[in-house]
């Protein structure tokens, strides 16, 4: 079966990220961007599922300018065996990137699309689902553990309090949560190999779809700032403090 | 204006978290109904009937919502959509994982995990893992909403609802559960203690966790962990606090061998008072921490335990 895997290019989660000044946005000039950490999560598990011959092939979607080409590389020499770029200048919402992916898995007919839970820039949190119920799928979100089983696939949920294991029928959507895996590192031949895997190219205004942006972003501020408090010299001390001081304990 | 907000619950008891969201809801200004769909919930009903600013409490008990699949529940909401301006769900496993289905079919976005409500139609939301926070203006008839619970107090339970029972069924039939394993504990939830205790890389192994029980004891308190002490498997993953864990905000946060990488500090940093515990004076926790104890964890946490 095919396995589709969409990924974002985002800031390199080593980077701290700083507001601009005029608090527009924040200021990504000259910052190091990488595939999203849940994204590359996601480019693995469709991998091996590879590896353990359950999937035949696995494509790399990214929509974006010609800068996210670097990251579906990433992901070719990892294993994907060929990449489409969506292009386009625009920063799109999740509802129209979902869209978007909605044609691509009209167009694919993937038995399993495989995406982080979230990008680690806008934390949405929103695109596997808005693509599952745009394309009528089931869906297996925040996954730690995936396992296809004939015209079904078991997925195993973080959930607040624990796990929980859902059997959706197929096609459907997961997406992955940190746990599900450990991605590994490209080597070089496999580096120098993705270079000459297909990329095909295609224009997001050729979709068909009303991209125009659905909010304003209105202002970035950053975060307030927390004082450091005292240091204190022993137990007795912290103890008195948060009775007396706090008013946390009593 | 009416609102809708989709109650988070368990089947037996509801999450208070749900109290946060209305008190978004009341913000945002508006008649408000909460929906309750689950299987067997009288219980929730009854306590939901209970939540002050609600009019009316839509119940959906049927056995299709009994595990809240996102499929079976979206379209329940979607159902009930064109009568409501606002729909709000916390933003929890279950908030999170069918609302984007709701804002998809309903063809609007999402405005995800607002901590401030400016007006009926701009609200603020931290990015960046809340390096920066956003204020966002939504251009859609229907504003599709998580609530990140740390951001709104809790509205009080001495309302008196009425209670509407809803008879159609929606069942999507493309998911189905097949198992929970839900941790047991005594303990408070994470998201709800207003005590957190958590330990991390330098607790040095699982057993050395017990260490914490003696003070949660004492205080009330939930345990929690860093991402540093839940991937090398001193404790499950469900502990975690932080950016891709659990968010908490409770009055007292007290870090344990936690160094304060940006992740974690993400997931705590809105509490009220932060006491950390560790050896290196240099960590990054002391610097959001409002009192530090430069020490060895192994000795301060047994005297710790005596002296409360």
């Amino acid at each position: 079966m095919k396995v589709l895997v969409p990924i974002k290019r985002v800031i390199d989660y080593n980077v701290k990220v700083r507001v601009k000044t005029d608090n527009s946005n924040v200021d990504l000039a000259n910052v190091k961007m990488a595939i999203n950490p849940f994204c590359e999560i996601a480019v693995e598990e469709a991998i091996r599922l590879k590896e353990a011959g359950i999937a035949s092939e696995v494509i790399a979607v990214s929509i974006g300018d010609k800068s996210c080409q670097e990251q579906l590389r990433t992901a070719l020499a990892l294993g994907a065996d060929r990449a489409i770029q969506i292009d386009t200048d625009l920063a799109l919402d999740s509802l129209n990137i979902a869209k978007l992916l909605q044609k691509v898995v009209e167009e694919e007919q993937p038995q399993l699309v495989i995406l982080g839970k979230q990008s680690i820039d806008s934390d949405n949190n929103q695109t596997g689902q808005m693509l599952a119920a745009l394309s009528g799928y089931a869906q297996g979100t925040f996954a730690s553990e995936v396992k296809v089983d004939g015209d079904k696939v078991n997925v195993t949920r973080e959930v607040d309090g624990g796990l929980q294991t859902v059997a959706l029928n197929l096609p459907a959507v997961v997406t992955t949560d940190l746990r599900l895996n450990e991605p590994r590192y490209a080597s070089l031949p496999n580096i120098m190999k993705a270079k000459r895997k297909p990329l095909a190219v295609k224009n997001a205004a050729d979709f068909g779809i009303d991209l125009s942006p659905r909010s304003t972003l209105l202002k970035v501020t950053p975060p307030a700032e927390r004082q450091a408090g005292i240091v204190v010299e022993s137990v007795d001390e912290l103890v008195e403090k948060l009775k007396n001081e706090a008013k946390v304990i009593s | 204006m009416s609102i809708l907000v989709i109650a988070e619950h368990d089947n037996s008891a509801l999450k208070a978290d749900t109290l946060k969201t209305v008190a978004a809801a009341q913000q945002i200004g508006g008649d408000i109904h909460l929906l309750v769909a689950g299987s067997d919930c009288q219980a929730v009903v009854d306590a939901a009937a209970n939540v002050n600013g609600v009019s009316k409490v839509l119940v959906a008990d049927n056995p299709a919502y009994e595990h809240q699949l996102a499929e079976n529940i979206s379209l329940l909401v979607i159902e009930l959509a064109s009568d409501y301006q606002h729909i709000l769900a916390t933003a929890l496993s279950i908030g999170k994982n069918f609302m984007p289905r709701v804002a998809a079919i309903l063809d609007v976005a999402q405005v995800s995990d607002i901590i401030a409500v400016e007006s009926s139609d701009t609200f603020v939301r931290p990015i960046y893992a809340g390096n920066a926070i956003a204020t966002v203006q939504s251009l859609d008839d229907t504003k599709v909403i998580t609530v990140r619970p740390t951001g709104f107090d809790a509205v009080a339970t001495d309302g008196n609802a009425e209670i509407v029972s809803l008879t159609n069924v929606t069942d999507a039939c493309t998911s189905s559960h097949v198992n929970d394993e839900l941790s047991v504990s005594e303990r408070p939830d994470l998201g709800a203690a207003s005590v957190v205790i958590s330990g991390g890389r330098g607790m040095q192994n699982g057993d050395n966790f017990k260490l914490l029980d003696g003070i949660a004891d004492k205080l009330g308190a939930a345990i929690g962990a860093s991402r540093a002490a839940v991937d090398a498997g001193f404790v499950p993953n469900d502990m975690q606090v932080g950016q891709t864990g659990k968010i908490v905000a409770p009055d007292l946060y007290i870090a344990v061998g936690i160094s304060g990488a940006i992740q974690h500090l993400a997931g705590m940093k809105d509490s009220k008072i932060i006491v950390a515990i560790n050896k290196d004076a240099e960590a990054p926790i002391f610097q959001v921490a409002d009192y530090g104890i430069v020490g060895d964890l192994f000795d301060v946490l047994p005297e710790l335990e005596s002296k409360l």
